[in-house]
């Protein structure tokens, strides 16, 4: 197969998370029982009106702004007509003339690399219904209908399935940094549109592009991007380049192939126009400015933050921006003091740790930071060892009770070095003959001494204090 | 007793005075109904079970009315006079139907119309021709024809409409009664069924001014289900109407009324001309002024191509959800698209889907620039000229029609290219969502014919006080039409 550079756009959907659905006063909420979530206006009954939720425009202007794209002057929308059993209205809103962000830009991080994608347009939409084909009939649920979209349009500048899945990565995560969608692929939350073309490295003109419609995961944007790439490099090498036409393919999951839908001839004309029944909307710079304000500090500025300001390793880093709970509880640890480092350690490790075990979010977690000041602190100090740390985590979450009321004196590690040393030199002045046998060379003997003090001790003292001590106090003899 | 034949604030004083119960006229409006059943087929549906109410301060309370066959109205057989929902029962009230419950205003039948309101001659309904109680051979006019007819028969003092050309203001002025479209939004068309939305208008037909003050007075106010709805809680018409109307001015546009403009008029065409220009003469005896000016004759002649092509794109696309799926008998096929073209074949009657064939056309990538995107522009140019009228003026006053009713053997739903704009200026009103109201303003050949104001958006107490003025110069205020000779 030959070397060819592959030119990647992507068209992709996410819901947005809001209480309504966008232009009706039904609840936006998952469900698993079809039509729970529906009114007379998703359904279209006759004499239905629109009504803009004034929070799904604020969420899209707010990620049009950290695209960094243009905003209307006024917002409007328009209707895309065509007839499908899940399309009730028969036509559904969206932005055609006036998206609510044009010409703008995103950088995120691929394997290590800043990648800048750019942005064609994101516009505000309303979602179809859900069908269910069943032998000899089709069932339409009505929940998702008239939930908003948030679609987004890239230019055709990606250059990689590798590329691909990063951006997507990188707008989920901002998209859940900012509270817009929970992007959950599996509750159908994620739909994509992949076009792809190749072209020869040192072409300057793009080759023919193909559209790949129905690409509902991430997995699936990689594996249909790849297939295509493929598919069209063995058609190149072979010289029957002219096969690949300007069309629109199907993503089958099953067969992991494109399959052929329509050509470009048979586009269909969704005969748009303004919609009349919502007004011209003006967007004042003012709003702008207040939601600018709301907007979180994004994952890929706090990775930064993390490495050069406290020194957190690449890993940790990441692990710990991934979801935006994890990183503010971070942050928060960070604000009791709780040495970075540390806090980077127990959070990445004890908690996300026990976060999967449990499969439970941060915010049914329950030790907070405060809390986890209360077990990190002794540590650091050296009052309680770390196994003992990790135990009253355990033991904390377990009862549900504050760490503190764990550590008691009955628990404390004796690090005083005054109380030390007098229980060593006592059990010394006891041991003259074990001494002696130590002094000729018997090492291992360091251990019995060890021993003696934790038995002293009930095991409570500071095994390396102890050490420290011991072995200054045999060197005297 | 004719009580049904009284106006509003007179049946209100009886029902007060219990001279009369909620009752009787309720049993006595629907006996009327299916009388004029029977003579002029105006109904969709008679509500033979309609309950009385209670008698409150509120003048609506406890007194009859019919609604419009396109109003959705809660458990109550919906149909827009269209085979396609001839079994439509709806779950919720249209907002207006809401605030006349509230009234405790009684519905005692629903109206038939020209199919979801797509027509101006009351003979498209699902339930046959709609026929002018003045003379059976003519038509209503629409689409608002069984609502005009009804309420020029004495069936109720009001009956509720929707205008999206002149489909209020035509059918009342063929009927010898009153009309009147408020501004844009001041009445939610939540629940109305959608014909061309940017121009469809809830309004009222009734026998004065007063009544169809008092009525959208209950029917209008700001809704949550509406963005296009205002907020008029600070204007009240009932209490707007003061009969004062000194230094006030009026015009008429001469490309429109000036008789030379029609040299074939026929003598019907010249009487009513000559009519209003006897009227409006009148008129200065009330303190009213009244001047002609001139308007571009072209941009009028572009008018009803530009109606034509706005009405029937968002007619095209609003009617995109009978389907048959979700409501509406299920169609027949093997597959979705055939069971939908199965539905909308049988359901809508021609003249719809010769509409529905013009707005794809026009809406097509290729054609909207230079069909729906100039329409689009010169609606703007007429609004603007409107407007610039309204500067000087406080209404433009014109004749409505080329006369009285037409012959139903004449209706072809085609225009005659010569009177066109005489026949649809009033889509103007539409276009700017302007407060119109029509009023009978005499008789030509023994058939009433009417006169139209309408005014700047959010002045419909300024229009309708003046409506009031003028109508007290005439002597057509609460007419009947059962008096009509033709008929004898």
């Amino acid at each position: 197969m030959g070397k060819y550079k592959a030119v990647i756009g992507l068209e992709m959907h996410f819901e947005l998370k809001s209480n309504s659905k966008v232009f009706s006063s039904a609840k936006n909420s998952y469900s698993k029982i079809p039509n729970e979530n529906v009114s007379a206006v998703d359904m279209a009954f006759p004499g239905i009106l629109p009504v803009a939720n004034i929070y799904n425009i604020k969420q899209a202007l707010m990620a049009s702004i950290i695209l960094n794209c243009k905003q209307p002057e006024y917002m409007y929308f328009d209707r895309k007509n065509y007839y499908y059993p899940d399309l009730p209205k028969g036509y559904q809103i969206t932005q055609m003339d006036s998206p609510v962000g044009v010409d703008g830009y995103i950088d995120f991080e691929c394997e290590g690399r800043i990648v800048r994608a750019l942005i064609h347009d994101i516009h505000l939409e309303e979602d179809a219904a859900s069908l269910e084909h069943l032998s000899d009939t089709s069932l339409i649920d009505y929940n998702r209908a008239g939930v908003a979209l948030l679609e987004l349009v890239t230019e055709p500048c990606l250059s990689s399935a590798t590329e691909a899945v990063s951006f997507l990565e990188h707008m989920r995560s901002i998209y859940r940094y900012c509270d817009i969608s929970e992007a959950d692929t599996k509750k159908g939350q994620f739909r994509c549109d992949v076009n792809v073309s190749i072209m020869d490295e040192d072409a300057t003109e793009f080759g023919t592009r193909v559209e790949i419609k129905n690409v509902n995961s991430f997995g699936g944007v990689r594996d249909s991007i790849l297939y295509e790439i493929k598919r069209q490099s063995k058609l190149k090498d072979e010289g029957k380049y002219d096969e690949v036409v300007q069309e629109t393919r199907r993503w089958n999951e099953d067969s992991m192939t494109t399959i052929r839908m329509r050509s470009k001839e048979d586009a269909i004309d969704y005969k748009y126009f303004v919609e009349p029944n919502i007004p011209k909307y003006k967007i004042t710079k003012e709003w702008i400015e207040e939601i600018k304000k709301e907007i979180p500090v994004l994952a890929l500025e706090r990775k930064k933050n993390y490495i050069e300001k406290y020194a957190l390793s690449e890993y940790d880093a990441t692990v710990l921006v991934k979801e935006k709970e994890i990183s503010d509880y971070f942050e928060e640890c960070l604000k009791l003091e709780i040495d970075a480092k540390t806090a980077a350690n127990w959070v990445t490790v004890n908690i996300v740790g026990e976060l999967n075990r449990e499969e439970i979010e941060l915010s049914a977690f329950f030790i907070t930071p405060s809390m986890l000041k209360q077990i990190i602190d002794p540590l650091v100090k050296g009052t309680i060892s770390s196994k003992q740390a990790k135990e009253i985590f355990i033991k904390a979450l377990e009862e549900k009770k504050e760490p503190k009321i764990f550590i008691t004196s009955d628990v404390a590690q004796i690090s005083d070095v005054n109380d030390l040393t007098k229980i060593i030199v006592e059990i010394l002045d006891n041991n003259v003959t074990q001494i002696e046998q130590y002094k000729n060379g018997k090492d291992n003997l360091f251990d019995y001494f060890v021993g003696q003090v934790m038995k002293n001790t009930k095991g409570k003292a500071n095994p390396v204090i102890t050490k420290e001590i011991l072995q200054k106090e045999l060197d005297r003899k | 007793m004719n009580y049904m034949e009284k106006g509003l604030v007179e049946l209100h004083e009886l029902l007060k005075s219990s001279k009369v119960t909620s009752k009787e006229l309720i049993k006595e409006s629907i006996e009327r109904s299916h009388e004029v059943q029977e003579k002029c087929n105006a109904f969709d549906l008679i509500i033979d079970e309609a309950k009385e109410e209670e008698i409150t301060d509120n003048i609506l309370s406890g007194i009859p009315y019919g609604v419009k066959a396109n109003y959705s109205t809660k458990g109550i057989l919906s149909t827009g006079s269209s085979n396609t929902l001839k079994d439509y029962v709806p779950f919720f009230d249209a907002t207006a139907i809401t605030n006349l419950k509230k009234a405790n205003a009684v519905m005692v039948n629903k109206t038939a119309m020209d199919e979801f309101g797509m027509g101006g001659t009351g003979t498209t309904a699902r339930t046959g021709i709609t026929t002018n109680p003045w003379d059976y051979k003519r038509m209503c006019a629409g689409s608002s024809s069984g609502s005009a007819c009804a309420v020029a028969s004495g069936v109720y003092p009001y009956a509720l409409g929707s205008d999206s050309g002149d489909s209020i203001r035509k059918p009342a002025a063929y009927c010898g009664i009153v009309g009147y479209k408020p501004t844009y939004g001041m009445i939610s068309r939540y629940g109305l069924f959608a014909y061309a939305s940017s121009i469809d208008h809830c309004g009222v037909l009734t026998r004065s001014v007063e009544d169809a003050a008092i009525v959208v007075d209950n029917m209008k106010g700001i809704d949550k289900n509406d963005m296009t709805s205002w907020d008029s809680s600070n204007i009240n018409l009932y209490k707007s109407l003061t009969l004062n109307v000194k230094g006030k001015k009026l015009c008429y546009v001469k490309e429109i009324c000036d008789l030379s403009n029609y040299p074939n008029a026929s003598k019907e065409l010249k009487e009513h001309l000559e009519n209003f220009y006897k009227v409006i003469d009148n008129l200065k005896s009330i303190g009213l002024e009244i001047e002609e000016v001139s308007v571009d004759k072209t941009l009028l002649d572009a008018e009803p191509s530009v109606y034509v092509i706005i009405a029937c794109a968002e007619a095209t696309s609003n009617m995109s959800n009978l389907t048959g799926i979700n409501f509406g008998p299920r169609g027949v096929g093997d597959n979705w698209i055939d069971m939908i073209k199965d539905y909308r074949t049988k359901g809508f009657s021609p003249l719809i889907k010769r509409r529905f064939i013009i707005g794809s056309y026009v809406l097509q990538k290729e054609n909207q620039e230079r069909y729906l995107k100039n329409a689009m522009r010169v609606r703007r140019l007429l609004v603007d000229t409107w407007k610039n009228l309204f500067k000087d003026y406080d209404a433009v006053i014109l004749p409505v029609g080329t006369g009285p009713a037409k012959h139903l053997d004449s209706s072809k739903d085609i225009l005659s290219k010569n009177t066109a704009v005489l026949d649809e200026h009033l889509q103007i009103g539409n276009f700017g969502g302007f407060p119109s109201i029509t009023i009978p303003d005499g008789f030509v050949s023994g058939l009433p014919v009417g006169l139209n104001i309408t005014g700047n958006c959010y002045d419909d107490a300024n229009v309708l006080n003046i409506a009031y003025a003028i109508e007290s110069t005439m002597p057509y205020k609460n007419q009947i039409a059962k008096e009509s000779i033709t008929n004898g």
